[in-house]
């Protein structure tokens, strides 16, 4: 097989011509940046400066402002809610951590949430996460990221923290696909729905991932939707306040990915979806589980109180120190030697 | 609630205590009490054979020097606990061997990008896949290198009896502090499970190499070879993520000089350091045309063997690289410098002897042997008289 | 008083359209992006219940309740 030379010189404009031994036009990469709307006047007005005083604007990095969200993205509203959450309970930012996986969801804290931030690998935010509070259990350590990646790639971690019941809250933002690489089928695409993978409709069921967590021992486990605004916020506040490991799984809307395939690509439309679609968990008691089949129970599914895991570790070291506290006075005498003769 | 403030004078009594102590321990818990001595206060980790001793000794000596031992779901969550604790403060290691090694890759190339320093044992056992799950090799040595994705650069150290295990993990953590790199610590199940005499080092001899704190402001991704930190709860709003990122840790990876300035400081920053980083046992021998290179478990059968060689009239050197990685140059040139042959026992299929060839001038004879067993110090010694005939 | 902010704003209409009292209506000019951000209608049905600046994933739109803050001092 012969490979053909690259020889359309308007094809690759962006890469530098030189001679190559031949004589011939070798091809050079051209690290230059070049802007591919160079020249292409918008208008003649410079660039309006940000007259915005909006409140929350101060828990935001503002040099990444505006966001990448696409239109009408729910994760634009989870921050919105995170933002006021942490706002009416005047947390101070420097006392949080937020930990992030990768995703659209993932990419809601980081980099817009002004605060230490770990942006970590696929799935592994849960993990992460709990080396960190481990060591800093006086910082509120919050992660965000979406279905795929903590119910997916990441449900391991999110069980047996959910299990271990550390303090830490997770955001569960659940747009039903795995939005960043362009609409795939995830573990909590609705049975049936078509996606870029399940092209001739899913034949697999869905998590319900509230739930799973509420079993593996969650203390604060609820579900809300990204229309209701004030029960999301409220919401987060509570599980950011709650001592233990609290979840709250955020039906979120993604017009692009989960709306091209399932022809609700305009975000007014998906999120008057969730609201049709939800079903307050005091009103679904009276209602037959098959009729449940295809609605949201949103509201505080679990809450209780159980040993927190770094409690746990604490007493763990407390109690330690304390048994060995009789025996090293006891040997001081014998060992200030290995002490001082540096041994 | 706060963590308990670091009692450092109880701490200092009960290292001393145990330095006074005799220990015939075995190589995996003389890791572990290395990694105590060296100020190690999280472990994060999953139960291995042949690793598992490690994280038992862990769990019961890290709670009287006030640090954290967790037992994980897996390896993945291990290893991502410990970059999360190291950003939290913590000197943070964990141990593994082989299957659990692969699992990590991934996050090891997330602190080799985050510049997170931790160490990470790795007790090579025989592979691939389950393989001998109980019996030792030393088959990870290119994935140390190599078993992340990307341009990346890499710390190994190989210890070769159980003392070196306690005091090479001292020099692991304070490496991968320099360095803010995360240390592959390779032993292998041999001397894993090779017990001997180990003497501690008394806490007032110890001299730790300290973390690096930036000043409010600085930038903790660049701007020097080796950046300055910031922890979590310093108040800095620290942005790190293992996207490519500029020197403030935000995200930008659609420029290529970010990148490229990124990976390149990364690499070099080890690479430039590789003779100071460098810790390699020569002993040459005048006239000799015939050597023997062996690390790990390997170079105690193969001294022995240099030795007997010796005593019958032959002329040998002898080269231990205690660094693997990187690759110690210099030195195992100097120490070829003059012989004609080179023999290296290895116990893999010649992973090392391929990297040496292409650095010395001499011939490289890889002397491999795989199934679990080590080498005879009269298999290499044969090798050796065959070689210098 | 209701403040938009005009280059944050990506049209995506949730304000409008969720806005319990029908405030908001749609710009007819288009700001540097390319969207039709939306302009205050009817300001005088507007209660300040502030769910379209909830609701809005760019913080381009919010609420400023002048005589709350006051009150708040």
């Amino acid at each position: 097989m012969t490979l053909r030379r690259l020889a359309d010189p308007e094809f690759f404009e962006a890469f530098d011509t030189v001679e190559g031994d031949g004589g011939e036009p070798v091809l050079q990469p051209d690290y230059g940046i070049r802007d591919p709307l160079d020249g292409l006047v918008l208008d003649d007005a410079p660039a309006a400066p940000r007259t915005s005083h909006h409140r929350l604007l101060k828990y935001l990095r503002r040099e990444v402002l505006p966001t990448t969200f696409c239109v009408g993205c729910g994760g634009g509203t989870v921050l919105n809610a995170f933002a006021h959450a942490v706002d009416e309970m005047r947390i101070d930012p420097k006392t949080i951590v937020c930990v992030t996986g990768i995703g659209c969801s993932s990419w809601i804290p980081s980099p817009y949430f002004l605060c230490d931030t770990l942006h970590t690998t696929h799935g592994r935010a849960i993990a992460f996460a709990t080396g960190v509070k481990v060591m800093r259990p006086d910082m509120k350590v919050i992660i965000i990221a979406g279905d795929g990646d903590l119910a997916g790639i990441g449900g391991n971690h999110l069980i047996h923290a959910a299990r271990r019941n550390l303090d830490l809250t997770v955001f569960l933002v659940n747009n039903f696909i795995y939005g960043m690489t362009g609409g795939q089928v995830s573990p909590t695409t609705p049975f049936g729905a078509k996606t870029t993978t399940t092209p001739y409709r899913n034949v697999e069921h869905p998590f319900k991932i509230a739930d799973i967590v509420a079993a593996a021992g969650g203390s604060y486990v609820a579900r809300w939707t990204t229309y209701h605004a004030f029960q999301l916020m409220e919401s987060m506040q509570n599980a950011i306040d709650k001592r233990g490991f609290s979840f709250v799984e955020i039906l979120s809307q993604c017009p692009v990915s989960f709306g091209k395939m399932t022809g609700m690509g305009d975000p007014v439309a998906q999120l008057k979806d969730l609201r049709d679609r939800s079903i307050h968990i005091d009103d679904a008691k009276d209602v037959p589980e098959d009729e449940l089949k295809n609605r949201f129970v949103v509201g505080k599914l679990v809450e209780h109180r159980r040993a927190e895991f770094g409690d746990g570790l604490q007493e763990l070291i407390a109690r330690r120190r304390e048994a060995l506290s009789d025996e090293l006075d006891a040997g001081l005498r014998q060992d200030t030697s290995a002490l001082e003769t540096g041994r | 609630m706060s963590r308990p403030a670091e009692n450092r004078q109880f701490t200092d009594l009960y290292l001393a205590r145990l330095a006074g102590q005799e220990h015939f321990i075995q190589g995996d818990e003389a890791a572990a009490l290395g990694a105590i001595f060296a100020g190690c206060n999280f472990f994060g980790g999953y139960p291995i054979t042949p690793a598992s001793e490690v994280a038992e000794v862990m769990a019961r000596e890290l709670p009287s020097v006030g640090g954290y031992y967790v037992q994980f779901e897996d390896e993945l969550a291990s290893i991502s606990a410990v970059i999360g604790a190291a950003w939290a403060g913590a000197r943070s290691m964990t141990a593994t061997s082989g299957p659990g090694f692969s699992l990590m890759q991934e996050n090891i190339g997330y602190a080799c990008m985050t510049e997170t320093p931790c160490v990470i044992v790795d007790v090579q056992r025989s592979g691939p896949s389950t393989g001998q799950a109980t019996l030792p090799a030393q088959g990870d040595v290119m994935q140390a290198r190599w078993g992340t994705h990307g341009d990346h650069e890499i710390i190994a150290l190989a210890p070769s009896s159980a003392q070196e295990c306690a005091d090479l993990m001292i020099r692991a953590f304070d490496l991968a502090e320099e360095y803010r790199t995360p240390v592959i610590f390779l032993m292998d199940g041999e001397i894993g499970h090779l017990r001997e005499r180990v003497v501690l080092p008394s806490p007032k001899s110890l001299r730790r190499t300290e973390r690096r704190k930036a000043s409010p402001g600085q930038p903790v991704f660049g701007g020097e070879a080796v950046p300055p930190m910031h922890e979590f709860g310093d108040g800095e709003n620290v942005h790190v993520t293992g996207s490519t990122h500029r020197e403030d840790g935000l995200r930008d990876v659609q420029t290529a000089e970010v990148h490229d300035r990124l990976v390149r400081r990364l690499v070099a920053k080890i690479e430039n350091a590789r003779k100071k980083i460098a810790l390699v046992d020569i002993d040459t021998d005048d006239g000799a045309s015939v050597g023997v290179l062996a690390y790990g478990a390997t170079a105690r059968p193969a001294k022995g063997a240099v030795l007997r060689a010796r005593a019958e009239g032959h002329r040998v050197g002898f080269v231990r690289p205690v660094t693997i990685w990187p690759f110690p140059i210099d030195e195992i040139q100097r120490a070829c410098d003059g012989l004609q042959r080179l023999l290296v026992p290895e116990m893999n299929l010649g992973q090392l002897s391929r990297e040496i060839e292409r650095h010395v001038d001499c011939e490289v004879i890889p002397l491999p042997k795989i199934g679990g067993v080590i080498h005879t110090s009269r298999e290499i010694l044969a090798a050796i008289t065959e070689a210098d005939s | 008083m209701i403040y938009i902010d005009e280059e944050f704003c990506k049209g995506c209409r949730i304000c409008s359209e969720f806005c319990p009292t029908g405030v908001l209506g749609e710009s007819e000019t288009l700001n540097r992006k390319g969207y039709y951000p939306p302009v205050v209608a009817e300001e005088a049905e507007c209660h300040g219940c502030r769910l379209c600046e909830l609701l809005c994933p760019e913080f381009a739109i919010y609420i400023v309740n002048e005589w709350l803050d006051e009150q708040a001092g």
